[in-house]
């Protein structure tokens, strides 16, 4: 007997009858969140008994505002973006029974961070180009090899991670996914420095690493199939709150347009208002995407959504330090330091500057995001492949 | 936050209003009628207009309309510019339509709704929403003066004429009207001198004329959209077939790029028109914002369109043989019509608080 997915009402009813159970001023944080989970009203989409209920995905926000409303702790989303919006959906569609009960509760609860080991030096954009060796040993694996750009490594529990387990066939076939304990001896972390002085990503050396089978996902040598999916989900946007007109980047510059007179020139007026509409567009165009997701009608257009924010958020950055003059050729603070989030409203527009470079690069390039647009939704024909059937091994590197 | 997706009902105007377009305006008939000296397809317009009734989408049953509202109206709008089809739909069913639905006037309104008659706002085509300046006098309901480069001014029954600080009807036989040779040969302009002519009051102040330029601006975008569309959709397709170099000519990444950007410019142009053609029809007091936006935006974007479109095409793109110079002179127009960008552009910066610095 199956019984039909709750609609809003009835979310509504058990938020309400869940907070009168857990009054947040009185419950712990980690208890509250546990507490959450298992009344299904983490994430509302995913089946019963993983923190879900089976509901439609679109009635996420409405929860997430009710228990805002409550007072209620936060699972601090921005700390693991890489775990929910990546690992956990590919453990939900990859996973065994055990591993999704394992994993995804102190997942979704923040108590163990995720991060991802898929770039290496010698595999970006290829990402199938990978080397790192997995070599069966006995009731689990061995793995060799180095990872790079990996953000939030050192905050890390645990990694999703593709490996090469045979360097024999073709490079899309040979590869098998993991989750890898960061903790595991033969992990080793070193941070990376970025343009902006600081450490968001790291270099990452796997020697002679355990990894049990228990936790592979998906099958050997179907390891792109999975990191298909993981990268899939990396794309879509997760319909948060409707964005108010002038949030993220272009509210900073207008709000010193405004404030500052003395900044403003006919030339820089003109680029201003240019940045404004393009910005309101991409807005409503976030709002289009959100409304097509809860009609339950997504479209491709989420690679435009990507494609557009880096180009916007680089250029309002570089328009927000010519404004500034004098001012924009000071900049904060140079300090290598580890942060465990990214916020591009906390620091100066220099580093604004600096940190919107790197839209355009992590999470797929912005000429690989026009190829895929060009290729998947316009339909025009892909690039002349040289390395499609020739065996791993063999390919130039 | 208004509605930016299509409705079922918009979904089936769209098929009806594009079978009768593909049947009644192939690209092949648009392109021979631009060098004939009808101004406009009247067998269309009989089509689109009366039979299919799109004439008066935004007008209530009670006055003669169809009962809809300016979103379906905007569905029809897209459809046309995909067609670039020769109707004085923008002029008379949403600029002419617009003012005598904020005048109030219903005789009129009812014959334009049901697509009997042509109104035409007699201003320049390229005055912005606040911009009217009237140059026609109007002395005891007799108008006297020129208007320059009026849109489908040949094809009116009836001019509204801003005059004397107010609205006047004249019957376009007494008005000396003088084809342009335009740009746009899709959309004729006409130079118009009024001697004397017997003029009708249908409206005191400009209220009504500042509704049918913002009405016009804000329908004008989907319009954009759908060419912008339509210049796409062919051009991939032509760059799938066109092989130079052994390969298809759309393999190459510096076309393929430029295409993804497109499409990119084309999915914010869908929102930005939706959400233009919404505040409209609730006359939501966004819409000041909403206009300007939109018409900053799609007219770039259709612009944009054209222009790649006859570059991707090569050699063909530049023949008169070819419906990529129907599309590149419609965008050009457009974008100068009812405002360019930047004039657009301008009024936001007022709207939103984000003044120019001050002279020096
Ligand atoms: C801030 C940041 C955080 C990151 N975090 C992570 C992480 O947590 N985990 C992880 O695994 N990775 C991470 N990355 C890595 C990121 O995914 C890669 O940098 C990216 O995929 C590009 O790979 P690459 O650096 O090797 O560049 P390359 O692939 O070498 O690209 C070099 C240039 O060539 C272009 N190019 C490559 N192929 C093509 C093609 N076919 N057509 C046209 N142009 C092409 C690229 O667009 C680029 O401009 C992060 C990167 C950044 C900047």
């Amino acid at each position: 007997m199956t019984t039909a997915p709750p609609d809003a009402d009835e979310l509504r009813r058990r938020v309400g009858e869940f907070l009168a159970a857990h009054d947040p001023a009185a419950t712990g944080r980690t208890e509250f969140l546990h507490a959450r989970f298992d009344a299904g009203l983490a994430w509302v989409h995913y089946p019963e008994g993983l923190g879900g209920l089976g509901a439609p995905r679109a009635l996420q926000r409405e929860v997430d505002a009710l228990f805002a409303e409550a007072g209620a702790p936060s699972n601090h989303p921005e700390r693991n973006a890489i775990g929910l919006g990546m690992a956990a959906p590919t453990i939900l569609a990859f996973g065994t029974a055990e591993q999704k009960e394992r994993f995804l509760r102190p997942l979704w609860c923040g108590e163990e961070i995720w991060c991802q080991l898929f770039s290496e030096p010698g595999a970006g954009s290829d990402l199938a180009a990978l080397g790192t060796r997995a070599v069966p040993d006995g009731d689990g694996w061995t793995v060799n090899g180095q990872k790079v750009w990996t953000s939030m490594a050192h905050e890390a529990r645990w990694a999703i991670l593709v490996t090469r387990t045979d360097p024999a066939v073709p490079k899309h076939r040979g590869m098998t996914y993991f989750v890898c304990d960061m903790t595991a001896p033969g992990v080793e972390v070193r941070p990376l420095r970025q343009i902006t002085g600081e450490a968001e990503f790291n270099e990452v050396f796997l020697t002679d690493v355990r990894i049990p089978d228990e936790h592979r996902l998906g099958g050997v040598g179907d390891g792109w199939r999975v990191a298909t999916t993981t990268l899939m989900n990396e794309r879509v946007a997760i319909g948060g709150a409707a964005a108010p007109r002038e949030s993220g980047m272009i509210g900073v510059v207008a709000g010193l347009w405004r404030d500052r007179p003395e900044v403003r020139s006919p030339g820089h007026h003109d680029t201003l208002m240019r940045l404004w509409v393009e910005s309101e567009a991409a807005r409503l165009t976030g709002e289009r995407l959100r409304q097509q997701l809860t009609a339950g009608e997504p479209g491709p257009e989420g690679s435009a959504a990507k494609l557009a924010f880096a180009k916007l958020n680089q250029e309002i950055s570089g328009l927000e330090l010519e404004l500034l003059g004098d001012d924009g050729l000071r900049y904060d603070d140079w300090t290598m330091r580890r942060p465990s989030e990214v916020d591009f409203t906390r620091r100066s527009p220099g580093y604004r500057y600096l940190r919107a470079k790197g839209n355009s690069i992590e999470g797929g390039t912005s000429e690989i995001l026009r190829n895929i647009v060009a290729e998947r939704v316009l339909g025009l024909p892909g690039e002349i492949r040289v390395d499609k059937d020739v065996p791993w091994k063999d390919l130039p590197k | 936050m208004s509605d930016l997706l299509y409705s079922e009902i918009e979904n089936d105007l769209r098929s009806g209003v594009r079978e009768v377009l593909g049947d009644k305006a192939p690209w092949t008939d648009v392109l021979a009628g631009t060098e004939k000296d009808e101004p406009y397809d009247a067998a269309l317009w009989d089509a689109v207009a009366a039979r299919l009734g799109c004439a008066g989408l935004p007008v209530p049953e009670e006055l003669g309309g169809a009962g809809a509202t300016w979103r379906e109206t905007a569905v029809v709008m897209e459809e046309l510019g995909r067609a670039v089809a020769p109707v004085p739909f923008l002029t008379s069913s949403v600029l002419a339509t617009a003012a005598l639905l904020a005048a109030g006037e219903r005789e009129l309104l009812a014959e334009l709704a049901s697509g009997n008659r042509v109104a035409v706002l007699a201003v320049p085509f390229g005055t912005a929403p606040g911009a009217a300046a009237p140059t026609v006098r109007a002395e005891d309901g007799r108008l006297t003066g020129e208007v320059r480069s009026v849109a489908d001014g040949a094809a009116a029954d009836v001019l509204l004429v801003p005059a004397g600080g107010g609205l006047y009807a004249v019957d376009a036989a007494d008005a000396a009207r003088t084809p342009v040779t335009s740009l746009d040969m899709t959309r004729r302009l006409s130079d118009i001198a009024f001697a004397g002519a017997p003029a009708w009051p249908i409206a005191e102040g400009d209220g009504p004329v500042g509704a049918a330029l913002t009405a016009g601006a804000a329908m004008l975008a989907s319009e954009q959209l759908g060419l912008a569309e339509q210049c796409l959709a062919t051009t991939v397709e032509y760059l799938k077939t066109r092989y130079q170099f052994g390969r298809p000519v759309g393999s190459y990444q510096g076309l393929k790029h430029r295409l993804a950007d497109l499409w990119t410019s084309i999915t914010q142009a869908r929102a930005v028109a939706r959400h233009a053609a919404s505040c409209l029809a609730a006359n939501d007091p966004d819409l000041p914002v909403a206009v300007a936006v939109a018409q900053a935006h799609c007219s770039a974007v259709a612009v944009r369109a054209a222009e790649e479109c006859v570059q991707m095409h090569g050699g063909i793109g530049f023949t008169w043989e070819h419906p990529a110079h129907l599309y590149l002179k419609r965008a050009k127009s457009a974008s100068i019509a009812l405002g360019t960008p930047d004039r657009h552009r301008a009024a936001l910066a007022a709207i939103v608080d984000l003044p120019p610095p001050d002279p020096a």
